[in-house]
């Protein structure tokens, strides 16, 4: 396919993924035998769920009277001041119950468990948010749950973790491998290839086998559409570019996709460069990585020449994942959107400047987004309008921020 | 060779194949090849070599624990098919067992080249259903490759009909809901199981190849081999070896423990049958 076509056929990728859960040559199931019974009843259950008006009225219902929705849209103007002058518009995901975006998709998967007659949620967490997420949907929910998180995450997120037991969560520290997200991934799998009877994955991303992807999107779907509506209310017009953090990529999935048709509006996502693309430490999957297979899927992710799963740094634990959704692979293969890195140290630059400029703490994650809305300010002009996801808060990552800008010292911080 | 003649073997002597693993490289590149040889003298019809992998999805503690330290000392995908030359050296089919991404990084046909070079049976693929198998269909086809593809407790009978048709040298069964490792007692499920793969295999037709049902995940004994003995063509062994290895004092103790567990199993397998 040519890249004009790709990007034809990018437009029509509400239609996307196909029956068999691929975009393009991304996607698709590579799970154990053991849970493709289990994938093909998600795959029925959530796609009678979104044509049942009872499911989607609860879960209406939910969004608006627990999660908070809609969030706010707020225009940056101090901030923007450092971007070259154009409009920068957050969208406001970290005024959400529990502080990110995370509770949107939490919340739906909460129910199709229910729906599907199980009693019990697993999940896996890098920085916390979607740890806390399905914790509380589960409180509220009345199920069990548990949440894999690697025990360097644990360490760094130690707020988070105390905020899942809080909510009646377990929460297994994972020793394997780099100790990170993607351990954590594994051990959710393992766990639910053994308990898949009574047991949902709620994966936290749009990632893993189909129907993930697409269910995690459909789900986050709820950004985009009302950035779309708030924006066109706020200035009459489209915006020139949208912006996202990406790790996993759920909120960008969530904020561009009600956008990908809209030709005229530049999608950019933008990940976690760590000490810079060229140093090999970071988690930059679409600008360093290669084709590939993890944890379910077909995507880019980061890996050596024999195919072992590289190890990533960043400063953000949400974003140290290796892979990326396979949704993003595809718009970044025909070009309809445009990823880039951002390096540990102009995140946090941009997480300090919002903090002064605006009086918002942003969750690092959100803050690679941000630093990253500077520099496409800089480069459309002041005429432009730029709508950023503001992913989350940074009440969890404080600790990280007060180190990093020698607010405490590690002895201070107990650590 | 086809893994399907080491099994017709063991049949024509009335009993079912015991069939081992090991991952490459553990306890160390000459340890796991020696291991594997040691399996072989003492009665396993078929191993299976393990390509060491950062992200072991299906596998439990045992595994993951011998397969880091493979990774740490260093063993690579050209490692796994030398020890796979040097295991297939004694005359039993030896298949790579592998999850996918390595094999699709290496390039699915250059793979599937190296490994009948190598003397290799085939593949035995634990995250490739054969919705997304194509390319490795075809490779295997054109370099006459074994493809073997697990069933699992929970598949529907349509599932084990199509993964039955896209088998070669024997079907996996995989016979409990969970990851590896060694289990007190078999599964009650897994009797079931066999039984469900062999009607799937029977509505082929009478031209379709013989294929014979192996039983893997939680042997741990020659007690339970013997059960599953009673009621499958094959049993397969890999966690409880692994064990013997791990806990030996030197890679020399481990090896002869490794010797005596598996003339055990076959004294089982014989027992069983």
């Amino acid at each position: 396919m040519t890249i004009d076509a790709a990007r034809g056929a990018a437009s029509d990728s509400a239609n996307l993924p196909d029956p068999t859960g691929h975009f393009g040559r991304f996607g698709g199931r590579f799970a154990p035998e053991a849970l493709m019974a289990a994938l093909d009843e998600l795959t029925r259950e959530f796609e009678a769920a979104k044509a049942d008006p009872a499911f989607t009225g609860e879960l209406d219902e939910l969004l608006t009277n627990y999660a908070g929705r809609p969030s706010l849209l707020t225009e940056a103007r101090r901030f923007a001041e450092h971007a070259g002058g154009a409009r920068i518009l957050l969208k406001r995901e970290d005024l959400n119950h529990t502080g990110s975006h995370k509770i949107n998709n939490v919340l739906g998967q909460a129910l199709l468990t229910r729906r599907m007659g199980k009693r019990r949620v697993i999940a896996e967490t890098g920085a916390g948010q979607h740890g806390v997420a399905t914790a509380t949907a589960a409180a509220l929910l009345g199920l069990d749950c548990t949440v894999y998180m690697g025990e360097v995450d644990t360490r760094r997120q130690a707020l988070n973790v105390a905020r899942m037991r809080m909510l009646g969560a377990e929460v297994v520290p994972v020793k394997n491998g780099s100790r990170t997200l993607k351990d954590a991934c594994n051990e959710a799998f393992r766990d639910w290839v053994a308990t898949v009877e009574d047991t949902h994955y709620c994966i936290g991303s749009v990632m893993g086998p189909h129907p993930f992807p697409m269910m995690v999107r459909d789900f986050q779907r709820v950004i985009g559409v009302e950035a779309r509506r708030q924006v066109l209310e706020l200035t009459g017009r489209l915006p020139d570019a949208v912006v996202a953090c990406v790790g996993g990529g759920s909120n960008a999935i969530g904020i561009f996709h009600a956008f990908v048709p809209d030709e005229g509006v530049r999608l950019y996502g933008f990940e976690a460069g760590g000490d810079g693309v060229d140093t090999g430490r970071h988690a930059a999957t679409l600008a360093g990585g290669s084709l590939g297979v993890i944890h379910g899927m077909r995507t880019f992710l980061l890996q050596d020449d024999d195919g072992q799963t590289l190890e990533t740094h960043s400063v953000s634990a949400g974003l140290d994942y290796p892979g990326v959704g396979p949704e993003h692979s595809w718009l970044h293969d025909t070009g309809r959107a445009v990823y880039r890195a951002i390096t540990d140290a102009e995140a946090m630059d941009a997480f300090g400047l919002l903090c002064r400029t605006e009086g918002i703490i942003p969750a690092i994650e959100s803050a690679h987004a941000l630093a990253g809305a500077l520099k496409v300010g800089r480069e459309l002009g002041e005429d432009a309008v730029i709508v950023v996801c503001l992913s989350g808060r940074g009440d969890k990552d404080m600790h990280t921020a007060a180190e990093w800008f020698g607010f405490i010292t590690g002895e201070e911080g107990g650590r | 060779m086809s893994t399907s003649v080491a099994f017709a073997k063991a049949q024509a002597d009335g009993r079912a194949a015991l069939v081992g693993y090991l991952p490459a490289g553990f306890p160390s590149y000459q340890g796991a090849i020696d291991a594997a040889r040691a399996m072989v003298e003492a009665g396993c019809d078929v191993i299976e070599i393990g390509l060491p992998y950062t992200d072991p999805m299906m596998d439990g503690p045992t595994i993951q624990d011998a397969v880091h330290r493979a990774l740490t000392g260093g063993v690579r995908v050209a490692d796994v098919l030398r020890t796979v030359e040097a295991v297939a050296a004694t005359g039993v089919p030896t298949l790579v067992m592998t999850y996918w991404n390595p094999v699709d990084r290496y390039g699915v046909d250059a793979f599937a080249r190296d490994l009948k070079s190598a003397g290799g049976a085939g593949l035995i693929t634990p995250d490739l259903t054969p919705e997304e198998a194509g390319p490795w269909l075809a490779a295997s086809d054109a370099h006459d490759l074994d493809r073997v593809f697990l069933v699992a407790l929970s598949s529907t009978d349509e599932r084990i009909a199509k993964i039955v048709d896209v088998c070669r040298g024997f079907v996996y069964a995989a016979s409990l809901m969970g990851v590896t490792g060694a289990r007190s007692a078999v599964d009650t499920g897994a009797p079931r199981l066999v039984e469900r793969t062999r009607e799937a295999l029977a509505r082929r037709g009478p031209d379709a190849p013989a294929l014979p049902v192996g039983l893997g995940l939680g042997v741990s004994n020659g007690a339970q081999a013997a059960e599953v003995a009673g009621f499958a063509d094959g049993v397969i062994v890999g966690s409880a070896f692994i064990r013997r290895l791990l806990d030996a004092p030197d890679e020399k103790a481990g090896i002869q423990a490794v010797r005596a567990f598996a003339a055990e199993l076959a004294e089982g397998v014989r027992r069983g049958a």
